[in-house]
């Protein structure tokens, strides 16, 4: 395949508690061309998060462990590297965005400085120059009066800003990959919209990759090229996004798509998934979506289905779909 | 563009007021007890630097003829046994209570500081083998277990630093460890680690300088504690040794006078009270001034 800057095969992150062994990541795969952005979909809990955290190799262990699988990222295997060499990926190649931008710039550096950390560790910046390149790249970001905000601490910006200056921070060295956990969760809706375009726009001028963990599907709509679509640990349905919207082929994924209250109906309720998401120590032996499925049937409960290619580009994992048999 | 210059020297302004230091003192500044204790501990620390130029008389060679006088004009809290001027004795004492006191905290803090913080962030085994050996040490009463290191590493001033020393260490370290286990599980701590830093970094620029707050108060209160450890050391003969000029010991030697020269147990008891009564209060207005509950 062309392009390609990150292949992600057969993932398993396990997390060893004193109850069981969560599979928290199961087996997932997908791939990511240069300049594309993944969206990532689940609920809370369906393993979005550590998913991205095993490609960062920053999963919190112990308890938890990556156990198989591989990361190819730029034609290198990232769980063969050392944590020395990890070090050098992460914030330079690869880096990340948090949901909480209230709490993920440390209150007691100004933002300036916390921008200048990555550029100082690994491009051997001097701390001067580190912190001229800080100004530019919120200016780039749309803070106005940058050489002023500069030396901002954290409390004194705003949500909106402070999600600037984290992306600030995640782009300051151009990385190749970024992975954006849940950016806009905690930004109101206005604020949102704003940040989401300046990652387009930075996107597109940095070619960089995306892949964008976040639960909410207007998101999904307004930025991705495609979806996975994660369900207790594992991706269920993987597609171009206007394929994912047109024709949903999961019973999960059309169970989250009738979940968004629409325009142009009127409705006293709206759609929900039954049931919740089942206990991670104790998953059905078959499709881990059967018990909460309005359509499944008897060997639903029984045989787990797999991630199957049913037309070019769009994977399914259920037992339902033409071609999708185990 | 003179607009905007004052634009500018208004925005430096609200910089200014926004600093964390400036709105820190000017909590602690609003607490008289506080206030009161660290201008008395600033006026201690000076008579301390300049001992040799504020004592009005030698502080260990006494005059015999003049022993045991009551406060008097010449002398104004009368003299010792030996005939040595006690206000001298106690000037010349403040120089070793405030140096035993600062270098034990220090120590102390900078050891447990380290080892708290190793065990926190690291949790699992590291954690559990460096807590259980400082609930062991905790285990003891602390000034039982300053007298047996002590009587291993033998008497004197320089060892009763280290024996206080390793026995306050252990609550320095609980404190540290419990405020770096809440720290280390904010998303910043998250976001160093995802922009490349080493742990070394990550513990000692990311996450140390966010609990700063309880060290510096536990190390206020802490330098009294280290202060009366070192009284109660020198009281029961094991610290500083005569005839160097030390409150505790002033105390020791001056009670066999309890009855007929009573200011010989006085006037170094009273010097020990306020010192250590100095340190809590303004430890007292530390905490406060720092706690950011309590900020608006």
């Amino acid at each position: 395949m062309d392009n390609l800057l990150l292949n992600v095969e057969d993932l398993k992150t396990h997390f060893f508690l004193d109850d069981g062994v969560v599979p928290a990541v199961d087996g997932v795969s997908f791939h990511l061309r240069k300049g594309e952005t993944l969206a990532v979909v689940g609920e809370s809990g369906s393993g979005k998060s550590i998913t991205s955290l095993s490609i960062m190799r920053l999963v919190p262990a112990p308890p938890g462990r990556i156990v198989g699988g591989r990361i190819t990222f730029a034609g290198e295997d990232l769980l063969a590297k050392s944590e020395k060499e990890m070090r050098d990926v992460r914030g330079n190649r690869i880096s990340m965005i948090f949901q909480e931008p209230m709490t993920s710039l440390n209150p007691v550096y100004r933002v300036g400085d916390q921008i200048a950390e990555s550029l100082v560790l690994h491009k051997r910046m001097k701390k001067k120059e580190a912190l001229e390149q800080a100004v530019e790249m919120l200016r780039l970001t749309g803070i106005p009066s940058p050489e002023k905000r500069v030396r901002d601490f954290p409390h004194q910006m705003s949500g909106g800003m402070r999600q600037r200056v984290m992306i600030a921070m995640a782009l300051c060295c151009q990385p190749e990959l970024l992975i954006a956990d849940e950016p806009t969760t905690a930004l109101d809706v206005t604020i949102q919209a704003q940040i989401l375009e300046l990652m387009q726009e930075l996107q597109r001028q940095m070619n960089t990759s995306i892949i964008l963990i976040t639960h909410d599907l207007a998101v999904v709509a307004e930025v991705a090229d495609r979806a996975v679509v994660m369900y207790c640990g594992k991706v269920v349905e993987e597609a171009p996004v206007a394929e994912l919207f047109e024709n949903p082929l999961h019973p999960y994924t059309r169970g989250l798509l009738n979940s968004i209250p629409r325009l142009d109906e009127n409705v006293d309720r709206l759609f929900m998934i039954d049931g919740v998401v089942p206990n991670m120590l104790r998953l059905p032996p078959g499709c881990a979506f059967a018990p909460r499925c309005p359509e499944a049937r008897e060997h639903c409960r029984e045989t787990a289905p797999r991630l199957t290619r049913v037309a070019p580009g769009r994977l399914v994992s259920c037992l339902l779909v033409e071609g999708g048999a185990a | 563009m003179a607009e905007l210059a004052k634009a500018t020297v208004e925005t430096a302004e609200i910089d200014e007021l926004h600093s964390p230091l400036r709105e820190f003192w000017r909590r602690l500044s609003k607490n008289k007890l506080a206030m009161v204790s660290l201008v008395f501990l600033l006026g201690l620390t000076l008579v301390a630097l300049f001992a040799p130029y504020i004592a009005p008389y030698d502080p260990i060679n006494g005059i015999m003829e003049e022993s045991l006088q009551a406060p008097n004009a010449k002398h104004l809290l009368g003299t010792d046994e030996l005939g040595r001027d006690i206000l001298s004795r106690i000037i010349f004492g403040a120089r070793i209570s405030l140096r035993v006191g600062l270098l034990a905290v220090a120590i102390a803090l900078s050891v447990g500081t380290v080892l708290g913080s190793i065990a926190g962030y690291y949790g699992g085994k590291i954690d559990l083998i460096i807590m259980r050996f400082m609930d062991i040490m905790l285990s003891f009463p602390s000034l039982l277990l300053a007298i047996a290191f002590m009587a291993v590493l033998g008497r004197g001033v320089e060892n009763a630093v280290i024996a206080i020393s390793i026995v306050t260490m252990p609550e320095y370290a609980r404190i540290v460890r419990g405020s770096v286990l809440s720290v280390k599980e904010n998303e910043y701590v998250q976001a160093a680690r995802a922009i490349g830093n080493r742990d070394a970094a990550i513990i000692f620029k990311h996450i140390l300088p966010n609990v700063m707050a309880p060290i510096i108060v536990r190390g206020t209160l802490g330098i009294s504690t280290a202060i009366l450890e070192t009284a109660a050391l020198g009281f029961l003969g094991l610290g500083v040794q005569p005839p160097d000029a030390e409150w505790g010991t002033m105390l020791g030697s001056g009670r066999g006078y309890l009855f007929n020269a009573p200011h010989l147990v006085y006037f170094p008891g009273i010097a020990i009270t306020l010192t250590v009564m100095a340190f809590n209060l303004l430890g007292d207005g530390l905490r406060d001034a720092l706690d950011p509950r309590l900020r608006q």
